[in-house]
């Protein structure tokens, strides 16, 4: 029998997760909702099927996430029977942080950054899992499978350990910590693959369908609640749109797409001149947006 | 397109870990911009933003630059060279592809041991117009040394030396001349230009006398059936999984061979037979696994297995049960490597104390000499002996690259400061066994009313570690119990004469004085030791080969400027002139212990308090 591509890419996942349930005495799933969390939340069902999964799930509210995701997750928690934390920078909330009036860089910085750092700090994990690619974004590509955090959390690009085999240095002091990305090496259309395969259930927000829209900064951003302040010059339209990646609802552009089946998606993507994180506003702020915000903390 | 098709073909695809190497400005990462151009996996939201930056840093005028697609580290997009391991993902038809993207330059050599470790296929490049350089040797001995065996010579830049193919023929010749005693299984040489593409995916009419096959073509055909790998079956635990009371199976990866239901088993460190009653795999209950799968087995007894072991097929295998094994080391720290230290040694499912005993030479990477040495710096690499405080189970690299191969991490700053494959193992270890003795440390101790222990003092040259030592022997004495005093100095001068002040001398010297200590530990004497002992490791390697409340740490604490002004023998005055090299404190380092049980404070309080407050201490924890 010979394994196929995804085959090996799903055995290296979950012997990353086992490496990490063995090795590290307080370690935690962050599960963003979006596709890759519920294909890392699969695999790491898998890994230690048929016993539960022996860590928790933490979900980092902004509470700006789209109604959709917000639901999906509850419904997949109680589903599932998972330990799920959902932790919201209640200071942020205080100082009434939110993507539209504060601007993407600070929603960003305190709801979603800081916001991770606190509740790490808060449950002492040592190790968090988290569902980012390599294939993504540039500054992604570089970083280790088991990546360093300092005391402060922070990344040091330049300074990281090297990575080899299937070794993982899982060595830290008291207060510091790791990332562990077990989907490093899968792309866009693995992940999607997979979902097909293994008939991952995904929030509806991918699939196309008719959508309250409104066309912002040349984006299409959906409204979700009534905080969106709609302008003078913007009107609501009615679209047959999707997502290809979830974040705040505010920062997160739709695409128009008849793609309504998860056949229909990988079809589509196939056919794509755009890579996925084009619909991301906050990537695009400046050059090297994503690698100054990792070193700080960021997912 | 049909979505069934679609994924039929995508599962049919093979999956190729691919290391590019090759010297500084070779155009690595111009080679992958064009096999992810031409592939068609850049997507034109990431080709604007290349755009963009090409003209704030790029290197080809108005062409777009296709390194900086790959050069992800804002550093290195704006000096222009890649400075770590990035990894890339493209597909053809036929073929999924991760690239490993590595830096030429040679303080990098450990960054491209990393991108080697996970590769399949390294394709060096070499730049035609400057032919075989240091960094070719340097990058084929390393693939090879890390047993890839299917490597592709692509002989880069060829548009800038007109595709002159005697030049291509002479540089074939010049690299088969060197690489005669390298064994690849697959050895290819095309002619190519990455900026403008020929002989990349395309063949390009430009190099009419070259009649092989397109870089793409070549690596689409490489099969992998790893030559020398074995096929026995073997699976090492990596986790017990009884999380729930009901059920109870063991999990981790098959590293070779396959499985399947009612098959019997080893558990190797029991050499007890098992039989597999469920194989639980990604896709679910199955009758058999292979190779590469993740898998949860659960067997017919239950039997005494955890993290560490090793499952394994009945039939004869290479798989060694040892404390030693020799080894080939790539160094990846900025300090040196130390025979003798104490490192954590990392394999697949365990981890141990362990040290290098022996360097039995280094290899100079770029003309393959070796050379007697007796360390390691940053980047070289060295044939080593290594000894590990317990029994394990490897194989040569050889055999199961997942077995045979481990990291070394510091064990104070948790880096990971170097990287191993096992050649053999030394079986020394197994044919010396212990002599039973039947008198004991504590019946020759108890005479004395006394229970042995080592008073380790460490501290600056002029701290006062002997005054106070020699006080408490005396005072010792007094109480009728039998001491010994080893002084850094009195030791110097016999047992340990033929060895100097460098770091390795320094680490050998307290090695030599801690197994000393052991054997005097081991004879019921209160035994006092008296160095300047100014690394942790080394403190650590003494405490741990005593009794956990054996070892009695005492820190004396002195100021470096009093211990100065006091200098008793002159030795400060001499290293502050440069007579005196490595002198602790001045040019060399002294690392304060972080949790020592005693701390003498020699400016505030005498000798003789100080002397007074350790034989308490010894009263208190009943050693006297």
């Amino acid at each position: 029998m010979k394994l196929s591509h995804i085959d090996k890419l799903e055995s290296e996942s979950i012997h990353i997760i086992r490496e990490v349930a063995s090795e590290f005495v307080n370690p935690v799933m962050l599960y963003s909702i979006g596709k890759d969390s519920s294909v890392m939340l699969h695999l790491a069902q898998k890994a230690f099927y048929p016993s539960k999964i022996p860590f928790k799930l933490m979900h980092i509210d902004t509470t700006w996430k789209f109604k959709e995701m917000i639901n999906f997750r509850d419904d997949i928690a109680r589903n599932y029977n998972l330990d799920l934390l959902v932790h919201i920078n209640q200071e942020g909330v205080r100082n009434n942080i939110n993507p539209i009036s504060s601007g993407s860089k600070i929603h960003t910085d305190v709801m979603k950054t800081q916001s991770l750092i606190q509740a790490l700090d808060k449950y002492k994990f040592d190790a968090a899992f988290g569902g980012a690619r390599r294939d993504e974004e540039k500054s992604r590509a570089k970083e280790r499978i088991f990546s360093f955090r300092d005391k402060k959390h922070r990344w040091d690009p330049k300074n990281q350990k090297p990575e080899l085999w299937n070794l993982f240095n899982t060595k830290i002091d008291q207060g510091e910590s790791v990332r562990v990305f077990p989907l490093s090496n899968w792309t866009e259309i693995d992940i999607w693959q997979y979902i097909y395969q293994e008939n991952i259930p995904l929030v509806p927000l991918y699939f196309a369908k008719i959508r309250p829209i409104i066309r912002r900064n040349d984006m299409m951003i959906m409204v979700d609640d009534d905080r969106l302040k709609i302008k003078e010059n913007e009107k609501i339209e009615q679209k047959k749109v999707r997502f290809r990646t979830l974040g705040c609802y505010p920062l997160t552009a739709a695409v128009e797409s008849d793609a309504s089946t998860v056949e229909e998606i990988i079809i589509e993507l196939l056919e794509s001149k755009y890579s996925e994180r084009q619909g991301r506003l906050i990537d695009n702020d400046q050059i090297g947006s994503m690698e100054k915000k990792k070193q700080e903390g960021y997912f | 397109m049909d979505i069934e098709t679609f994924f039929q073909n995508q599962n049919n695809k093979k999956q190729l870990k691919i290391l590019t190497c090759g010297s500084v400005d070779d155009g690595k990462s111009t080679l992958i911009g064009r096999l992810l151009f031409d592939s068609k996996n850049i997507y034109s939201d990431q080709l604007s933003q290349t755009k963009i930056e090409s003209e704030k840093y790029g290197t080809q005028g108005k062409q777009i630059d296709l390194a900086l697609l790959i050069d992800g580290l804002q550093a290195e997009r704006e000096q222009g060279i890649t400075i770590d391991v990035a990894y890339r993902y493209f597909e053809t038809e036929k073929c999924k592809f991760i690239i490993a993207d590595t830096p030429g330059h040679e303080e990098y050599t450990r960054n491209m041991v990393t991108g080697a470790s996970n590769s399949d296929v390294g394709i060096i490049l070499v730049d035609a117009t400057k032919g075989i350089l240091d960094q070719t040797k340097r990058h084929t001995f390393i693939l090879s040394l890390l047993g890839i065996e299917n490597i592709i010579v692509a002989v880069n830049k060829m548009d800038l030396i007109n595709y002159d193919e005697k030049k291509f023929k002479d540089i074939i010749s010049s690299f088969k001349n060197f690489g005669r005693e390298f064994n690849f299984n697959l050895q290819k040489f095309i002619p190519i230009s990455a900026l403008v593409g020929d002989n990349v995916f395309q063949k390009n009419t430009n190099i009419s006398w070259y009649n092989g096959k397109s870089l793409i073509d070549e690596l689409e055909e490489i099969s992998l059936n790893n030559s020398f790998e074995e096929e026995i079956f073997s699976l090492p635990v990596q986790f017990v999984n009884r999380l729930s009371s009901d059920f109870r199976g063991y999990s981790g990866t098959i590293t070779s061979g396959k499985i399947k239901v009612n098959d019997e088993v080893h558990v190797f460190s029991s050499k007890e037979k098992i039989k597999i009653i469920k194989i639980l795999t990604p896709k679910g209950e199955s009758d058999f696994a292979v190779k590469g799968q993740a898998v949860t087995l659960t067997l017919d007894k239950e039997v005494d297995i955890s993290r560490g072991d090793l499952l394994c097929s009945v039939k004869n295998h290479n798989y060694f049960l040892s404390d030693q094994f020799a080894s080939h080391i790539i160094w990846m720290n900025k300090e040196q490597m130390i025979p003798e230290r104490n490192y954590i040694f990392k394999f697949i499912n365990f981890q141990t104390i362990g040290k290098i005993t022996d360097l039995v030479h280094k290899i100079n990477i770029n003309s393959f000499e070796k050379i007697a040495s007796k360390f390691l710096n940053l980047n070289e690499i060295g044939y080593t002996k290594v000894a590990l405080n317990k029994n394990t189970i490897f194989n040569p690299y050889k055999n199961n690259k997942k077995l045979g191969s481990f990291v070394i991490i510091d064990q104070f700053n948790n880096q990971t400061v170097g990287a191993g494959v096992i050649e053999h193992e030394l079986r020394r270890a197994s044919n010396i066994s212990w002599h039973q003795m039947s008198i004991n440390k504590n019946l020759r101790s108890s005479i004395n009313g006394q229970k042995p222990c080592v008073l380790w003092f460490t501290g600056l040259s002029g701290s006062g570690k002997s005054t106070i030592a020699n006080i408490i022997e005396q005072k010792l004495h007094k109480l009728g119990k039998h001491t010994y005093l080893l002084d850094g100095d009195n030791v110097r001068h016999g047992l340990n004469k033929d060895l100097g002040f460098t770091d390795v001398d320094r680490v050998e010297n307290i090695r030599r004085i801690s197994e000393v200590s052991k054997l005097m530990v081991d004879a019921g004497l209160i035994t006092i030791v008296s160095f300047i002992s100014p690394f942790k490791s080394e403190r650590k390697m003494a405490r741990e080969l005593v009794e956990s409340d054996e070892f009695i740490e005492i820190y004396v604490d002195t100021p470096i400027e009093e211990c100065e002004k006091r200098d008793p023998k002159g030795l400060y005055k001499k290293a502050r002139s440069g007579k005196l090299k490595n002198f602790t404190g001045i040019d060399s380092n002294y690392e304060i212990p972080s949790s020592p049980e005693i701390i003498l404070e020699t400016n505030i309080i005498s000798a003789e308090e100080l002397a007074d407050e350790v034989i308490l201490y010894l009263k208190q924890y009943n050693k006297i």
